[in-house]
């Protein structure tokens, strides 16, 4: 290993799988190294870590692993995971660490960066090394995602968490070898005050909404629970799912886990269909990588129409019936 | 059981696109004329769970925030819902956009008070920030933190609070004192009553500088920020919405279906 400090990636796994915020994070780590010709790590949390997983984070461009396994990381725990963090990065010293903007990531990565008495820089869109200075440029959406900000952080290890689908994983390549270590996490049970009692899952039935292929989208506009039936079926025709915005949520149209947007799920279907909302830039944020993005809207102004690539101005509910009646002609 | 709550003055988030501006020189939202500063949606939340405590549990209800002294009508606003004591911290030397100073300032302040057992806070904050000044306050006062959170309950000096994950939530329990970054699942804030506003017309908001909360100088020069900002800037958004046009609503309708077709979309 050579001894300047190189790019650390913190990976998430589930259910056997690394998972694919982690792939996309090694690409942007990656980048990041090779910028420095500096070393990328990626360190997998857990218990009874299964050895393919430090192999596919080595497949998907990782040069070193380490596997910090203990039966305290079995579950996310805030004071364990920043504690054995926190170890690695003191006997590491990596120049950057970097995040997913995941559940995990948006707890751990604060309390890190004050633990090692460093800055960090949340929900980046790209991060890229400016050449003269040799520090990484952290650009990300502030104001909802009106404008963006670029900063840089002048500690070490420069921290950032990476907003997910803003880059595309590398290819996977067998042919990639690195090292694998197993690092001692050496957490002491004191030292975790908040405690896991149950981990409840609220999937909707269908399609999830982060992988499904077509995502229908609902805003205020629809007016209440039987338009989002509607969207439903739409969407089960399209072989997709159901989202919505944040007012529809919060009135209780429909599950509060739907929600697309800066709060909510980040998606980037192949097909985005938006419709009666507006398109603030807080569910913008949560779906601007869509590849097509469809709006109908009654109203011309409507923000969305400035990011779709082809609208309707017109009530949804005669739209959507006659779109609806023409793919089922005509499949 | 005395709750402090963390609030923020934001630009309003429903500021349309078309009328947002920066200023570019002091690398700031200029806010739209129609449009004045609001009290961040996810803070008002975290308000409103304090007041519930305190309605189930007693104790009483401290708002902070860092802030130009304007900020003081956020503050009244949550002294009109309910809350007791209001502090404001403000001072030129406060730079907004070093948020391990707003949290390190606020921290301190909480400390100062004194005799808090939970902290809330809104998830995040829609300037700036992705929910980091929260969490830089637990970690400055060495506490556990759990966030987004979206029910809360007390029960014998613990905590017990659903946090939010991707795919559900999971139930915590953790001891006092203890941050909680509350998110708006938890319930909508309650409007002011009038009997609300002529209490919190009597009160006034305690005024704090940098030194009352014991700030060395040296951290509040711009050059001992961790984190610097280079630029602020709008994004261009070359992207030209093709309209599809139709007699009627129902016949766009059916062009659209044909237009997606034509281009092997769906």
């Amino acid at each position: 290993m050579r001894d300047d400090g190189g790019v650390l990636i913190c990976g998430e796994h589930s259910e056997g799988k690394l998972a694919s915020v982690t792939r996309e994070l090694i690409a942007v780590g990656r980048r990041l190294a090779d910028a420095l010709d500096q070393e990328l790590s990626a360190v997998l949390l857990g218990s009874q870590v299964d050895a393919q997983l430090a192999r596919e984070s080595i497949y998907s461009g990782a040069d070193t692993v380490y596997v910090i396994d203990d039966p305290l990381l079995s579950e996310y725990l805030p004071d364990a995971c920043v504690a054995a963090l926190e170890r690695l990065v003191r006997d590491t010293k990596p120049d950057i660490v970097l995040f997913a903007q995941t559940s995990m990531g948006r707890d751990a990565a604060p309390r890190l960066a004050y633990r090692l008495d460093t800055g960090v820089t949340l929900d980046c869109v790209e991060l890229a090394i400016d050449p003269e200075t040799r520090l990484m440029r952290q650009t990300k959406p502030v104001y909802g995602g009106n404008a963006h900000a670029i900063y840089v952080c002048r500690s070490k290890p420069q921290m950032a968490s990476v907003r997910p689908k803003t880059t595309t994983a590398l290819e996977r390549d067998e042919a990639r070898t690195g090292a694998i270590i197993q690092f001692g996490g050496a957490i002491c049970t004191a030292e975790i005050r908040t405690k896991l009692i149950r981990r409840v899952k609220e999937e909707m039935a269908g399609v999830k909404l982060e992988d499904a292929d077509v995502v229908v989208c609902g805003g205020r506009g629809i007016g209440g629970p039987e338009g989002f039936a509607r969207l439903e079926e739409l969407a089960r025709l399209l072989k997709g799912a159901v989202g919505a915005t944040r007012p529809p949520c919060e009135i209780g149209w429909v599950p509060a886990h739907c929600q697309i947007g800066l709060t909510g799920r980040i998606v980037s279907p192949t097909l985005y269909v938006g419709v009666a909302l507006s398109g603030s830039s807080q569910h913008l944020a949560g779906m601007s990588g869509s590849k097509h993005i469809v709006a109908i809207n009654k109203d011309p102004d409507a923000n969305i129409f400035s990011l779709a690539h082809f609208g309707v101005v017109g009530d949804y509910q005669k739209v959507l019936p006659a779109f609806f009646q023409k793919c089922k002609e005509d499949p | 059981m005395n709750c402090a709550v963390c609030i923020a003055q934001v630009t309003n988030p429903e500021t349309p696109a078309a009328a947002f501006s920066i200023d570019l020189k002091a690398r700031r939202a200029i806010p739209a004329k129609d449009r004045p500063l609001v009290i961040n949606d996810y803070d008002q939340v975290a308000v409103e769970a304090a007041l519930k405590i305190k309605e189930a549990k007693g104790g009483k209800v401290t708002i902070f925030s860092l802030g130009a002294p304007s900020v003081t009508v956020a503050i009244k606003h949550c002294l009109s819902m309910g809350a007791d004591e209001g502090i404001l911290l403000s001072d030129e030397r406060f730079q907004a956009e070093d948020r391990a100073l707003v949290a390190y300032a606020l921290a301190m302040a909480i400390r100062k008070a004194g005799n808090v057992d939970l902290i809330l806070c809104g998830r995040q904050e829609g300037d700036w920030d992705a929910g980091q000044v929260g969490l830089g306050i637990a970690e400055i006062l060495n506490i556990p933190s759990v966030n987004p959170v979206r029910k809360i309950e007390v029960d014998d000096g613990r905590l017990v609070v659903e946090r939010i994950v991707d795919d559900g939530y999971e139930l915590i329990t953790l001891p006092l004192p203890a941050l909680i970054g509350v998110s708006n699942e938890i319930g909508p804030a309650r409007y002011p009553t009038m009997k609300g506003i002529m209490t919190a017309a009597r009160k006034s908001v305690d005024v704090w500088t940098a030194d009352d909360i014991g700030i060395a100088p040296s951290r509040l020069d711009p050059s001992s920020a961790k984190v610097n900002m280079l630029d602020l800037f709008i994004p261009m958004r070359e992207r030209v919405c093709e309209f599809i046009e139709g007699e009627t609503p129902e016949e766009a309708g059916a062009n659209l279906r044909l237009r997606l077709r034509k281009e092997k979309i769906v």
